[in-house]
């Protein structure tokens, strides 16, 4: 078992927190977890991105290879498209559809999701509706969290439990947000696989 | 402690200090470094053993501190970015002649690529300089032994040790395994008079010593488990690799599963006998810094192409010249066919880093430009930090970044050579790291030059540490001779705007020193105290 996600995003967003929640899971299935991030500069507002591989084997490289990622989870649309370089040929892009415009030149954003959707593998969700209803639009991660969670092999109750654990310091009605978050994002991908 | 536990290599190397007995770490902020410091000062069991972890005010404060505490016979780590050992390299290079008593660790992150840097200097040329025992782990897990490692080689033969390490080991997350933890030593003084006093009798005492080291160093090189000789396959390529390189090269033999031979070194002086019965045994040999050249130099020799074994690297284009490795890069140069990634989008834009809404920085940079909009030749000289983004439009409003403190004295230089008006902007956390020096020349000269301290009230570039002189910027300025009537101080928010551009305009007209402190906090640091101040009344 060997997984090459790219967690991507605007600083700021929480992608380092959907990192650690699958960072936890694969750590306690005793899987090896090479993790590398982005801090400093480009946290700023930036594009920032972070290289997750999990695998039950050693492993080396604390960056992907051009064309290995499995999966590229995306919190902001035009960022998704920025790693696809590093996309498998089989691999999965899921993105949230709300675009940051913190740029004079943001490209058109109906043509940033047509051209997700045209990915072979890919599904976009309307992550912060969905997480808004869950309580909060900072859990938008944990719904792109939901929707990947198909995708890399690891149990779904241990990703709950990971949540519950990483989120466990800020009190129950934050845990059973991010839970109800993760579940709406779950669905969403269960709605495409199943088609 | 059977249990694996995740953490960035920065925070394996905090743990490992922690856990090999030191009873400080000293150090100012910078990435990727960071992180090591903050560990310790957020760990229970740091707290519980009394190690000192406050943060210094410039890398050289710091390493004279952790070097005075080692001088006490205890364990202490200091650390710093690649540039900060520029800053704190006088006291690097004389501890090497000193020697050291306790053990001393000097932690240096290197940042190739410059994520987040001015160069992409290599600190391991520093550690050639100074003739001490360098320490270049591959892993996570390496990076955490080669804290126990070091500080043994340290205390065994009295020099402090260099462990370099970079951006992508820095910042990323693996399982630790961690060792038993060890008890700090008792304080104990150097038995030799002499060792630290570098008059000139005994300095030449002293380096000689420091000479006579260099054999036994290079023997313990030879036998150290961060260097290890594998040939698979004798009079075929080998590769040389250097730290983290290892890890790319080991990416792409696994995944093609190469027979090459491999030369792994981790720790320096560079063992002779080992290179070069490696490269006896090789038909071609590909060597992989991460950063430098620095061995790949040597190796090539003066007449590079006398040899029977060719060299191949960044010198000849092989690897790139600039920039960090990575797998694909190692893939290229050993020849094996590129996997057929995706082209890439077009529609991609960039997205550069940005000062954040409600900063304190916005509304000077937009003060300033008002003030400075008829002078013809405007230019002002900046320094490094997050207003070092008022670079960068909308605002476009500063001419310099170049190192710690150079606003202050390049805006007097450029005054002395008759530019007018001549502005500096400076943060606190850089003006109180090297700024103060800068003023009290521009002072004794009477300078026609006007700073301005963007005073935000924290280190917020590298994540909001404290700033060194914080509420007390106003007396430091006093005290170093600004006239209070040129020592101003305005708050930078919208309503103040007309206030404000009047306040700069007058001092900028000021033949003489003035300075301004613009003083509002980072709006990162106030939006998480009132998130926490939220948190604890809810509490009640
Ligand atoms: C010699 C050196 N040490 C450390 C750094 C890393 N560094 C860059 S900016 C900065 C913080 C500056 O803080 P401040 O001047 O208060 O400005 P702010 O970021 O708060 O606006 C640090 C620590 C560096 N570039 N050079």
């Amino acid at each position: 078992m060997k997984k090459d996600i790219i967690i991507a995003g605007v600083g700021g967003q929480g992608i380092l927190s959907i990192a650690a929640v699958i960072d936890l899971a694969a750590i306690k299935n005793k899987l090896f977890v090479k993790q590398a991030e982005v801090h400093g500069m480009s946290q700023r507002g930036g594009a920032v991105q972070t290289h997750l591989r999990i695998s039950d084997q050693p492993i080396f490289s604390d960056l992907i290879s051009k064309g290995k990622a499995d999966l590229i989870i995306s919190i902001e649309p035009m960022e998704s498209l920025r790693y696809l370089e590093f996309l498998k040929p089989d691999g999965w892009v899921v993105s949230n559809i709300n675009p940051i415009k913190n740029i004079s030149n943001y490209p058109d954003t109906d043509k940033i999701l047509n051209e997700i959707n045209h990915l072979p593998y890919s599904i976009l969700a309307d992550a912060d509706t969905l997480a808004k209803q869950a309580g909060s639009i900072k859990a938008s991660n944990m719904v792109l969290l939901g929707v990947a969670s198909e995708f890399f092999g690891i149990d779904y109750a241990l990703l709950k439990k990971s949540i519950t654990e990483i989120f466990g310091r800020k009190g129950e009605d934050i845990i059973q947000m991010n839970l109800r978050a993760l579940e709406a994002g779950r669905q969403e991908a269960l709605k495409v696989i199943d088609i | 402690m059977e249990e694996k536990i995740l953490l960035l290599g920065a925070e394996a190397i905090a743990q490992g200090a922690i856990d090999a007995g030191i009873s400080g770490i000293y150090a100012y902020p910078g990435t990727p470094s960071t992180e090591i410091t903050e560990y310790v000062q957020r760990s229970k069991e740091a707290k519980k053993r009394n190690i000192h972890s406050t943060w210094s005010a410039n890398e050289k404060t710091a390493y004279e501190a952790a070097l005075g505490m080692a001088y006490a016979g205890k364990r202490a780590m200091v650390c710093m970015k690649h540039v900060g050992l520029n800053v704190a390299a006088d006291a690097f290079i004389n501890s090497a002649i000193t020697g050291t008593n306790g053990g001393l660790i000097v932690t240096v992150a290197d940042d190739p690529s410059m994520h987040s840097s001015q160069n992409e200097q290599d600190s391991r040329f520093y550690g050639k300089f100074a003739m001490i025992p360098v320490l270049e782990p591959s892993s996570q897990q390496e990076a955490y032994d080669a804290v126990h490692l070091g500080f043994e080689l340290s205390e065994k033969v009295k020099l402090p040790v260099m462990l370099r390490i970079t951006t992508r080991l820095s910042h990323s997350r693996a399982g630790i395994k961690r060792k038993n933890i060890k008890n700090q030593n008792i304080l104990g003084f150097p038995g030799k008079r002499n060792q630290f006093i570098l008059l000139p009798a005994n300095a030449r005492i002293q380096y000689q010593e420091l000479i006579d080291k260099q054999p036994d160093l290079e023997e313990i090189a030879e036998h150290s488990v961060l260097n290890k000789s594998s040939i698979k396959n004798s009079s075929g390529l080998g590769v040389i690799t250097f730290g983290i390189a290892y890890n790319y090269l080991m990416e792409v033999v696994s995944e093609n599963n190469l027979y090459i031979n491999i030369l792994k070194i981790g720790q320096y002086p560079l063992p002779k006998k080992m290179t070069q019965s490696f490269i006896e045994k090789c038909s071609k040999v590909l060597v992989l810094e991460e950063g430098y050249p620095v061995y790949e130099e040597l190796l090539r020799g003066f007449w590079e192409f006398s040899g029977p074994v060719r060299i191949h690297g960044r010198l000849d284009g092989t690897i790139p010249r600039t920039g960090e490795l990575n797998p694909d890069i190692v893939r290229a140069a050993l020849d094996i066919e590129k996997n057929e990634p995706h082209p890439g989008s077009t529609l991609v834009a960039g997205r550069p880093p940005e000062l954040c809404q409600g900063c304190s920085h916005r509304d000077l940079y937009t003060e300033l430009n008002e003030a400075l909009k008829d002078v013809n030749e405007k230019h002002v000289f900046s320094d490094i930090g997050c207003y070092t983004l008022g670079a960068l439009p909308p605002y476009d409003a500063i001419n310099t970044c170049v190192d710690m403190g150079a606003s202050v004295t390049m805006a007097k230089g450029a005054a002395d050579a008759g530019l007018r008006p001549s502005v500096a902007v400076i943060g606190d956390s850089t003006f109180t790291h090297s700024g103060i020096t800068g003023l009290l020349d521009a002072v004794n000269d009477k300078s026609a030059v006007t700073i301005i301290i963007s005073d935000n009230a924290t280190t917020a570039m590298t994540g909001g540490q404290d700033s060194p002189g914080f509420g007390r910027l106003y007396d430091i300025c006093l005290g170093v001779g600004v006239e209070k009537e040129h020592l101003r101080v305005m708050e930078p928010l919208k309503k103040n705007f007309e206030m404000n551009v009047k306040v700069l305009k007058e001092e900028i007209a000021y033949e003489g020193v003035s300075v301004v402190i613009s003083n509002r906090e980072c709006i990162q640091t106030l939006t998480r105290k009132k998130r926490a101040q939220n948190k604890s009344e809810i509490v009640k």
